[in-house]
């Protein structure tokens, strides 16, 4: 199974109640298969229940990376969330583990 | 390529308020600097703080501020690197005054300390109406159980001390980068207008406000990230010229890295729209921004443009947001979760049938399900040990009390091998958001000479 962690590396932080993950791929090479398969609409899917609002894509090829807004995803934000991670560091791990098709090579 | 002039030097010697001391001892005594700048203000400390500040009015300062000063200023002095923090929290005053006596006590006779005031608009905005939003229960906030309101300021108070000779800025609420920020436009000149240079170097003050974390903190993974040394992680130098690019390098012989990856990582990290990223200071757009490795440990960030500053300020709001109760126990061996996740629904029960009032209940099972809920972590392998976490927002203490104890009881009334319960209770600061015109918010700049 690969997934998104075999290409590329993420860090999260917070804004209020929005956690913000960036996906950077390792080989500038593999960005456009960021943008095919991370998309906003499968990464909200992968977060499920944990993000209550909308998830916004910004796409940076300069620097090979994608940047997320996952609104409503931190419990009211950190200094009222009772999440054990209240401030979501840990969800880019999570979207690490995004499964991409196998057979794929990196393409222009 | 063209000249681009003069080189000015900043060093990150804290990224927050509790952070390492040592790697800004070895700035200051080692690195070739102009500044040393220590962020030491999350979103709700001044919060805290102004709660302190109401105890004892000397305090409602960074507690860690004189440990720090302690530790470089007798470097800094000796070696002409100016001090840039927004350690003052909600007392810049009170923390000038505090440094000046430690200046005196090391003998730094003639320190310059300037405490930037202004920040504090909690009067301005007391009786706004404003609401507690970002939240399940979006209502407005009673003016008394508002704590604080501080101004975001940007760079134009710590120019004004820079310029007046201060070798030590202290600050409350301010933009992160423009702590970063005011030494590049004082030394540089950059003039109000000039978005495009003012930009870049917000965007110096952005890569290094949270110190390590550019520097391989923030990064490992083992056998995909691999980072020297974590223990022994050196903290950012940005060379800033000025067109505003900016290099970001570290001590050679301290543990961390400085990639393209971990430069990457912390340029956008925490940026909620990368083309409009604003500062009291400037609209930075990061679009077509460049990260480079241009030698071992040297990575240089170009390519940021800016637009027009905001035309009023962000405030930052704390206000009383009621009590937490949490209590935790754990489980293992064979049967571990089966009796943990039992463990959880006693507790749920006891608080209904007790009549425990709370806003709202989290249940998690530490191992298991606490950082990504269900869904994310189902198909994963059974650990051999599991924690039982139970937490609520409550209206008053006693609530929140009853709920850490229905954890706590587990231990001879719940299910079988329950160990190390912990509780804890502890009343909610809660921050939310408001924007002031910039004509309300007055900055000011005062001064002591040890």
């Amino acid at each position: 199974m690969r997934t998104l962690r075999d290409i590329a590396h993420a860090r999260t932080g917070d804004k209020g109640d929005s956690s913000i993950i960036s996906l950077i791929a390792y080989d500038p090479r593999d960005y456009p298969l960021l943008v095919r398969h991370a998309t906003a609409a499968r990464v909200k899917a992968h977060f499920g229940a944990l993000v209550r609002g909308e998830v916004t894509r910004h796409e940076l090829p300069a620097l090979g990376a994608l940047s997320f807004v996952l609104e409503h995803a931190l419990g009211g934000g950190v200094t009222r969330s009772l999440a054990l991670d209240a401030h979501g560091k840990s969800l880019g791990s999570a979207l690490l583990s995004l499964e991409i098709p196998e057979a794929e090579g990196s393409d222009e | 390529m063209k000249d681009s002039g003069r080189i000015v030097r900043i060093g990150a010697g804290a990224g927050y308020a509790g952070d390492r001391i040592e790697p800004a001892i070895e700035l200051a005594e080692r690195a070739a600097l102009d500044y040393l700048v220590f962020e030491c203000l999350a979103e709700r400390t001044i919060a805290l703080a102004q709660l302190e500040r109401r105890h004892d009015p000397s305090l409602g300062y960074d507690p860690l501020l004189l440990t720090r000063m302690r530790a470089v200023l007798p470097a800094c002095r000796r070696r002409g690197i100016r001090i840039v923090t927004n350690a003052g929290a909600a007392n810049p005053a009170g923390a000038a005054a505090a440094v000046c006596e430690l200046a005196r006590e090391l003998e730094l006779a003639g320190l310059r300390i300037a405490a930037v005031l202004g920040d504090d608009v909690v009067e301005q905005v007391r009786h706004v109406g404003l609401r507690a939003d970002d939240t399940d229960d979006d209502r407005a906030l009673r003016p008394d159980e508002i704590l604080s309101a501080n101004a975001y300021l940007g760079v134009e108070p710590i120019v004004e001390a820079l310029a007046g000779g201060a070798d030590v800025v202290i600050t409350g609420r301010v933009a992160d980068s423009s702590l970063f920020l005011a030494p590049l436009v004082h030394e540089h000149g950059w003039a109000v207008d000039d978005w495009t240079r003012r930009a870049r170097g917000a965007t110096a003050g952005h890569l290094l406000e949270c110190a390590g974390q550019i520097t391989g903190g923030y990064f490992a993974d083992p056998g995909v990230k691999d980072v020297p040394a974590l223990a022994r992680l050196g903290f950012p130098i940005g060379e800033i010229d000025e067109d505003g690019a900016v290099t970001i390098t570290k001590l050679g012989d301290t543990g961390g890295c400085v990639t393209s990856r971990t430069c990457t990582e912390q340029l956008l990290y925490e940026v909620h729209d990368p083309r409009a990223y604003v500062t009291p200071d400037v609209v930075v757009d990061l679009g077509a921004a460049t990260v480079a490795e241009i030698g071992a440990d040297r990575v240089v960030v170009r390519g940021v443009v800016g637009r027009e500053r905001p035309r009023e300020l962000k405030v930052s709001v704390g206000y009383r947001d009621g009590w937490t109760g949490e209590g935790q126990i754990s489980y293992a061996g064979a049967g571990a979760v089966a009796r943990a996740r039992l463990a959880l629904e006693v507790v749920a029960e006891r608080l209904r049938i007790t009549g425990v009032r709370c806003r709202e209940l989290r249940t998690d099972l530490i191992g298991m399900n606490a950082l990504h809920g269900d869904a994310l972590s189902s198909g994963w392998l059974e650990p051999y040990e599991v924690r039982a976490r139970v937490v609520a927002r409550c209206d008053t203490r006693h609530d929140a009390e009853r709920v850490a104890n229905e954890v706590e009881t587990l231990y001879t009334n719940g299910p079988a091998g329950g160990g190390g319960a912990t509780k804890s209770v502890r009343e909610i600061v809660a921050v939310t958001s408001t924007f002031v015109s910039r004509d309300v918010v007055r900055s000011a700049v005062q001064w002591w000479t040890a």
